[in-house]
């Protein structure tokens, strides 16, 4: 530890860190007009919201089962296909295989730019072209889990050992023979536990797609909450609280069978 | 023993395939609709000719003021749930109070992380009505279940070391906690949280569909009035602050580290 790291050298910088911060917080609390009185004062009206939501409409169930299938059918079928056209291009984003640092710059920033975009927005432009539906909320997903799970992939792509793959090389493999046959069996555990990771993101983030007609169980939602209807608001939530659960749970025994 | 794995293999395969074939199913192939290409020819009109108009505008009705109240939004409340979810963490963590209060701090950030950020925006519509205020705090509550939770586990992951050599020289527990705990959890939570805001700045440009402020209305009501060149002008500024944000925030938590 050398002088500058000691605490009196760094108080200085310390307490200008927490002003900085302090002074956004104000300025922003300003901005949206943050008021704490009127929280505390209405605090009450959580209440009636709040025992609405306690008297679940048990009912309501029943009717909500098709569209929570949709919902879980579109993460499958998105998740899936979203998935498998990331593995290709996440060996373009590295320089292990292509070796090349051109393709990897600019597969990354295609990759990236992807990231950025609003799931909501990407769904409502699948929406204007595909029209409104399960198969456009897969679209949705598909194009969400592409941009996010590919940078999963390179990522432990890039932090694989080097050895196995200099020792194909140097018996005279090819660069496809070498991903094949070096890079995928090493994956394999990575690729499995990554996809079920994304795939029960997909289902929670199913709530939104149906905002914009994309299908699934967020289109009752959506109406439901249109008709304050909170009674089913809240079975609506336990039901896809339920699923992530069930995919968590069996997505935890098949790391356990695979790996 | 070997031919029991294979089997279980195999059996894992067909259920796999057999979910698989259901989820395609059940998604249909829905084509294109009959006018797509009218549409994606005004779809890429508009891409190509944003609405440079509503970028600003003087009146906070424009997409500069949307997005610095969406990026408001989410700063206030990430703060919020730093605020609250840090002293939090270390009673959740059972460094202090007993093992029943611990446990119930857990179990409340566990429920508030399975609420979907639009339900929490419905909530806090309700509580302090409609506008930005009710998003902040939807994602501060948000926020708190998760911040709690990766805090706790940074404070359970102290070695005790440091605080048992300050408690030999006669330190009491307020010393401890300052002289010992805090500086090594503040620079991971500060991490933890500037993570956060990434994540919360994506969540407030979903909370205005639901009357929770920032840039979701904007963006709602320019697709349902299918006006394209104003969705490509508001598309174009979240992807821009979206990157800027993600790399303001990886570039400090780099220099942390």
């Amino acid at each position: 530890m050398s002088i500058r790291q000691t605490i009196h050298r760094n108080l200085p910088l310390h307490i200008a860190v927490v002003a900085i911060i302090g002074a956004l917080f104000w300025l922003s609390s300003a901005m949206i007009g943050a008021d704490f009185a009127r929280l505390i004062a209405n605090v009450g009206r959580a209440g009636g919201l709040v025992s609405r939501m306690l008297s679940p409409n048990w009912d309501y169930l029943l009717a909500v089962l098709p569209a929570l299938a949709e919902t879980v059918q579109m993460a499958l079928a998105g998740t899936t296909i979203g998935a498998a056209m990331a593995l290709p291009v996440s060996f373009l984003a590295t320089k292990t295989i292509t070796g090349n640092h051109g393709v990897t710059i600019v597969v990354r920033s295609l990759l990236n730019l992807i990231r950025t975009i609003p799931e909501v927005l990407a769904a409502a432009l699948l929406v204007a072209l595909v029209g409104i539906g399960a198969f456009t909320g897969m679209l949705a997903i598909v194009v969400f889990t592409f941009g996010f799970i590919s940078k999963l992939f390179y990522e432990s792509i890039e932090s694989i050992d080097e050895g196995t793959l200099e020792a194909m090389a140097a018996v005279g493999a090819t660069r496809a023979q070498v991903a094949v046959h070096a890079v995928i069996p090493s994956l394999l555990p990575n690729i499995v536990s990554y996809t079920l990771y994304v795939l029960e993101i997909n289902v929670r983030s199913s709530i939104v797609l149906g905002m914009v007609g994309a299908g699934g169980v967020g289109v009752p939602l959506q109406s439901a909450m249109a008709l304050a209807r909170y009674d089913r608001v809240v079975v609506i939530v336990l039901a896809v609280f339920v699923v992530v659960l069930i995919i968590d749970a069996l997505s935890a025994w098949a790391r356990r069978r695979l790996l | 023993m070997r031919r029991a794995r294979r089997f279980h293999h195999w059996a894992m395969a067909m259920v796999v395939v057999g979910l698989l074939a259901w989820a395609f199913s059940g998604v249909g192939r829905g084509g294109l609709g009959d006018s797509w290409r009218q549409v994606l020819a005004s779809i890429a009109h508009g891409f190509a000719h944003p609405d440079l108009e509503f970028v600003y505008r003087g009146t906070g009705e424009d997409l500069l003021g949307a997005l610095a109240l969406t990026i408001a939004i989410a700063f206030v409340g990430t703060v919020l749930a730093a605020l609250v979810a840090g002293p939090l963490a270390f009673v959740a963590a059972q460094r202090s109070g007993g093992r029943l209060v611990a446990s119930t701090v857990m179990t409340v950030f566990t429920v508030l992380r399975t609420f979907p950020d639009l339900i929490l925006g419905v909530i806090f519509v309700v509580i302090v009505g409609p506008g930005p205020f009710a998003g902040s705090l939807a994602i501060a509550a948000g926020s708190i279940g998760m911040l709690g939770r990766l805090f706790a586990e940074e404070v359970e992951r102290l070695t005790p070391g440091p605080d048992d050599g300050l408690r030999a020289v006669g330190a009491t527990g307020v010393q401890v906690l300052v002289h010992s705990q805090l500086p090594r959890v503040i620079p991971e939570f500060l991490s933890l949280t500037l993570n956060r805001l990434e994540i919360s700045v994506r969540s407030a440009s979903i909370l205005g569909m639901v009357g929770a402020g920032g840039i979701g209305a904007p963006i709602l009501f320019a697709v349902s009035s299918r006006s394209w060149d104003r969705v490509a002008i508001l598309f174009y500024g979240m992807v821009v602050t979206v990157s800027m944000i993600d790399a303001v925030s990886g570039a400090l938590r780099r220099r942390m580290r």
